[in-house]
């Protein structure tokens, strides 16, 4: 149903592209994509950069409308899509984070080698499918009591440590420390708690995913070092999920609020996907308090999965939890909004910073940054699709001029579910999956077929865009030997 | 007469509803929407809900009534087959669904869907049709 769009591109750089102010009446700024000539033109297969140009009619977008190289079709927003706004006289939009509120990504290393972990990788893998529920509508272990929700939504990775889910180490290498200051539970709708209650430690279903990998290759040794990544071979885990039923509540909540707040406020917008209210209004001001919520409700979900995933490979391999070496690299959110310090026009000025399918790539000696990555600067996960590779990245000083410190988030999809679905049955791509020597427990096999490697752009073009560009900087490549599919 | 097809899009699926009246075009959305997440055949009517609603108009209206579905589901994890919009006035509605819990053994969630958007979201009062992108 998507038609080639036809709008005016202008060349920039090899790996950057321009959307002229003049492209449409309305637009505030210009929109600038990351991409290269072939990648371009893929990109032009769909609506994602009428997208682009919407996202730049937001009031108070500064400097350009931007579009990483994984961007695609979205609703309101692409994937992809990163847009600053002043905190003065700018908007926050609940369509610039999407649904699943930050969805995010885990990376765990361990001392493990391949030839540790391939004799029992399947009792690993079923021991992974069994420890973490997974699939729609699927329940966790935790039961929370009446009120404890509140203290998830406030603490997030803190309550989970609290519980005995992990180590107060962990949260040193969560984004935000997995405790999103701001964030006011009174602003949470009883729909959204209802939801949210039953279904923590969940990982849901569609793109999300558990991965045992290898360090398939390492580019930049001394960087990798310092994440505890130190030889080809080496053991990893991904975990990939986000805030399930209660950001999906939060969303629905305040996309309503803001239709009514744009007519209040006088905003006129091409789309009501992208309905979004001043920062400064009350409705903004509830809305982040409400996202901060449900982004500390995903890292209490992630923190948890940690859990079990450290628990399920010290029991199938008889080891303990040290010598496995089970430890965090990082956590980071690609769906989310935050005000952050950032330099405009020479100054530094307080922005709203939404992204939306896009990852925080903060360069080295970045305040917010733990101290081990102040050095190497901090480290971006980068998840492929199940059977190709994945990447782990470092962000960039040129990062932090251009893009108010992002980049890409993934692969980013070029086929729909049901046009995966024509091509392949779930049952075709598993044992193509199994040839290749990846082990895989899914929920749902239609959900394999929908999730199949074609149906997305190949991460290794994505990630190298995003270096070549320099707004990050590829330090190792991983290769999945199971998948946990919901 | 057809009750619904699906539209494609990259990274989600939408889909459009018909019926005689706008109602029954609701209704046939929400018949939809669950086609999308399981085969709706194997789901009996052993439970009811009644849903009411009244938003700001129409289109808010289709946005929060799939939505309050999707929240029984997460909630009640049922799963309807059928959903009868008996009062319909522009921005409000009262329907009664019928369907059952969600049971492992006997039912299968072929996709999630997490949420409905109000990208490229069309109420058509003329041909009594409505359009959906589901975030899924």
């Amino acid at each position: 149903m998507s038609n080639k769009w036809s709008g005016p591109v202008e060349k920039i750089d090899d790996y950057r592209w321009r959307i002229p102010l003049s492209y449409k009446k309305g637009m505030r700024v210009p929109g600038i994509i990351y991409a290269d000539k072939e990648m371009l033109e893929q990109i032009r297969e769909e609506q994602g950069l009428e997208q682009v140009a919407n996202v730049a009619f937001l009031p108070g977008i500064v400097c350009c409308s931007l579009a990483m190289p994984d961007i695609h079709w979205g609703y309101g927003f692409p994937i992809g899509g990163v847009a600053a706004m002043r905190i003065d006289d700018g908007v926050v939009s609940p369509g610039g984070v999407g649904f699943d509120i930050n969805c995010g990504v885990r990376l765990l290393r361990t001392n493990l080698k391949k030839e540790d972990v391939m004799p029992k990788i399947r009792q690993l893998v079923d021991a992974l499918f069994a420890s973490v529920p997974s699939g729609v509508g699927s329940e966790g272990k935790i039961r929370l009591s009446k009120g404890e929700i509140d203290q998830v939504l406030v603490r997030g990775s803190r309550w989970a440590v609290e519980k005995g889910y992990g180590k107060p180490e962990d949260l040193d290498v969560t984004e935000e420390h997995g405790e999103m200051k701001g964030a006011d539970p009174s602003k949470v709708s009883g729909r959204a708690k209802e939801r949210g209650a039953p279904q923590l430690g969940t990982l849901g279903s569609g793109n999300h995913f558990l991965e045992v990998a290898l360090i398939d290759e390492i580019f930049e040794p001394a960087i990798a070092a310092d994440m505890g990544i130190d030889e080809v071979g080496q053991v990893v885990l991904y975990i990939h999920c986000g805030s399930r039923g209660l950001g999906h509540q939060v969303a629905d909540d305040y996309v309503k609020e803001m239709v009514r707040a744009m007519a209040k406020y006088g905003i006129e917008l091409p789309e009501r996907q992208l309905a979004c209210a001043p920062v400064k209004s009350p409705e903004g001001q509830a809305y982040l308090a409400a996202m901060r919520c449900a982004a500390n409700y995903a890292w209490a979900n992630r923190q948890c999965i940690a859990h079990w995933v450290r628990e399920a490979f010290c029991r199938v391999l008889g080891i303990c939890e040290a010598d496995a070496g089970l430890e965090m690299i990082y956590d980071v959110a690609h769906n989310i909004a935050k005000i952050e310090d950032h330099q405009l026009n020479g100054k530094k000025e307080k922005l709203c910073v939404h992204r939306k399918g896009a990852t925080r790539a903060f360069p080295a000696g970045h305040p917010d940054l733990p101290q081990i990555y102040a050095r190497i600067g901090q480290p971006v996960l980068i998840p492929g699709d199940m059977g190709r590779v994945s990447y782990v990245l470092v962000g960039t000083e040129r990062a932090m001029k251009e893009t108010f410190g992002s980049t890409c988030h993934g692969a980013g999809r070029v086929q729909s579910r049901a046009a995966a679905k024509r091509h392949l049955t779930g049952r075709e791509v598993l044992h193509e999956l199994e040839a290749k020597g990846i082990t895989v427990r899914a929920e749902s096999l239609s959900g394999l077929a929908e999730e199949a490697s074609e149906a997305y752009k190949d991460a290794t073009k994505v990630v190298n865009i995003a270096h070549n560009a320099g707004i990050s900087k590829i330090v190792a490549r991983t290769r999945p030997i199971g998948v946990i599919k919901g | 007469m057809r009750r619904f097809k699906l539209i494609e899009h990259t990274a989600d699926i939408g889909l459009v509803a018909y019926g005689r009246t706008l109602a029954e075009a609701y209704g046939n959305a929400a018949y939809g929407m669950f086609s999308i997440m399981t085969d709706l055949r194997k789901v009996r009517e052993a439970e009811s809900r009644v849903v009411e609603l009244n938003e700001d108009d129409a289109e808010a209206l289709l946005f929060e009534w799939l939505n309050r579905l999707l929240y029984l589901f997460d909630v009640e994890r049922l799963l309807f087959k059928r959903c009868e919009v008996v009062e319909f006035d522009g921005n409000k509605l009262k329907a009664v669904c019928h369907g059952e819990k969600f049971d492992p053994l006997r039912h299968r969630i072929k996709l999630g869907v997490k949420s409905a958007t109000y990208h490229m979201l069309k109420v058509d009062r003329e041909k009594n049709r409505v359009q959906v992108i589901l975030d899924v």
